[in-house]
């Protein structure tokens, strides 16, 4: 049976599973963006929690996905089987660039910039507000653009613990010995992953001239 | 040299209790060292005395490295003393809150400094903005001041830093300083990265309208011509000390090694400014 011929008479079944990764990437995302800008944004003036946070992200990416997937289903409450603990583990994936972007765009600053706001007599807080954060903008998006990229692929191993999404595909057709099952899970995750980039690609040169 | 007794201080800080005197210098260098025992040997500055006048233009002259922008952050207090005091209008820096003093004092630097995605106007209105003016008053002061350094309103208004010239947006980086209308103006080395004609023309301009806003200005630079041209005092600097103060007509005879060699740097080109 060719790709193309298992693609057709499966179209709903990817489809849905198509769905499902996307869903599960863009939870991870949003709860990666809620926590990595924040943080990024709290480390700027705190060296201390700085390096432990900017530590910690890159100790969790370090860790292969699989194995950091497993560690997670015995912990309590986040883990288990299914898609909580898969999203648990791509929020910890996602953190680090996030995280080290916005703490880059927010301390790579103009210091002349920096030097006119203190000088003009705006307090730290309108610093971080209305200087660093718009400045620091487009790279911070980069880093969300990056994180985004690497949990659409990482999210297809979530399959491994039962959160759905493209992953099953791959799974099963490696169990079957078949490479049109396994694409069925690979392409469509390789689409989603350059829609990604192209449509954040271009938020951030937006983000750039401006 | 005169010696600051406790009691002399003392006195000085009681004024500052009362209403400050007219008579009263603006800003005043009372034994003031920064820096000492710092790992970073180039910004030290010691036994600094000397006082600024009101409407006075004093010029902090002298090389890279000898401690004059180190003097203009103690006055806004981006940096404070490690012994004696910088006195702002009456009050020691120590004792002012940061943001009102910074508030009240004017700070235009090489390159201007402008907040890049920033308007001209958003630029110019900062302080105003964060003193919360209403918007009227902060848009015809905006033209006020364009008009003011030179630049038509309606060209400029609404443009971004990186649509403007070296020179244009160092007139904004002065209107910006000028907005609040502060009775202080501080300027480091403002025309330092223009190219010589926007220079001297910026140079001149900045001199007749500093006679006629009449701030008191401590303006940076390690150029003698333009020292000459804005001062009405010039304090030479070397190695963090004061080596000289002079009006620019005495300045040129001091007999001290730095000066000859800042007249010698000076001579070649124009012989007639002794």
């Amino acid at each position: 049976m060719s790709a193309w011929t298992f693609f057709l008479e499966h179209r709903a079944e990817i489809l849905e599973a198509t769905a499902n990764h996307l869903t599960l990437v863009l939870i991870a995302m949003a709860f990666a963006i809620a926590i990595g800008v924040p943080l990024g944004m709290f480390i700027v003036h705190r060296p201390t929690v700085r390096n432990v946070a900017l530590g910690l992200a890159s100790i969790f990416q370090t860790i292969p996905s699989l194995a950091l997937f497993g560690f997670l289903i015995p912990i309590p409450f986040i883990g288990g089987i299914g898609r909580r603990t898969a999203i648990v583990a791509l929020v910890l994936y996602a953190l680090l660039p996030i995280l080290r972007n916005t703490y880059v765009g927010l301390t790579g600053i103009d210091p002349a910039v920096l030097e006119a706001a203190e000088a003009m007599g705006m307090t730290q807080s309108q610093i971080l507000w209305r200087v660093r954060l718009p400045l620091a903008r487009a790279v911070i998006l980069a880093g969300i653009r990056t994180a985004t990229i690497i949990t659409i692929g990482v999210a297809t191993i979530a399959a491994a613990i039962g959160a759905g999404g493209l992953g099953t595909f791959i799974f099963r057709g490696v169990a079957m010995v078949n490479d049109a099952v396994i694409l069925a899970g690979a392409i469509p995750a390789a689409l989603l992953a350059i829609a990604a980039d192209l449509l954040l690609g271009l938020l951030e040169r937006r983000l750039k001239i401006s | 040299m005169h010696v600051h007794s406790g009691k002399h201080r003392l006195s000085i800080k009681m004024n500052a209790k009362t209403a400050p005197e007219k008579a009263d210098p603006t800003i005043q260098f009372q034994n003031v060292t920064y820096g000492f025992n710092r790992s970073v040997h180039h910004k030290v500055v010691s036994d600094i005395r000397f006082s600024v006048a009101a409407g006075q233009t004093l010029v902090l002259l002298g090389r890279s490295g000898s401690g004059k922008t180190t003097l203009l952050k103690l006055i806004n207090r981006l940096l404070v003393p490690t012994t004696g005091q910088v006195i702002v209008r009456g009050r020691p820096t120590t004792e002012w809150d940061p943001i009102r003093l910074r508030r009240s004092i004017g700070y235009v630097i090489q390159e201007a400094g402008l907040f890049p995605h920033f308007t001209v106007t958003q630029n110019i209105a900062l302080v105003p903005t964060l003193e919360n003016w209403d918007a009227s008053r902060i848009s015809s002061r905006v033209n006020e001041l364009l008009t003011l350094v030179g630049l038509d309103p309606v060209e400029f208004a609404s443009r971004k830093p990186h649509e403007l010239s070296g020179g244009q947006r160092q007139r904004v980086g002065v209107a910006r300083a000028l907005a609040a209308d502060p009775p202080v103006l501080l300027m480091d080395e403002p025309f330092g990265a223009l190219d010589p004609v926007t220079r001297t023309e910026l140079q001149r301009e900045f001199s007749a309208l500093a006679r006629r806003l009449g701030k008191t200005i401590v303006f940076v630079t390690h150029d003698l011509r333009e020292a000459l041209l804005l001062a009405s005092r010039i304090i030479l600097l070397e190695s963090g000390r004061i080596v000289a103060d002079a009006t620019p007509q005495e300045f040129p005879l001091i007999d001290h090694p730095e000066v000859r060699a800042f007249t010698a740097s000076l001579s070649p080109l124009a012989g007639a400014h002794a």
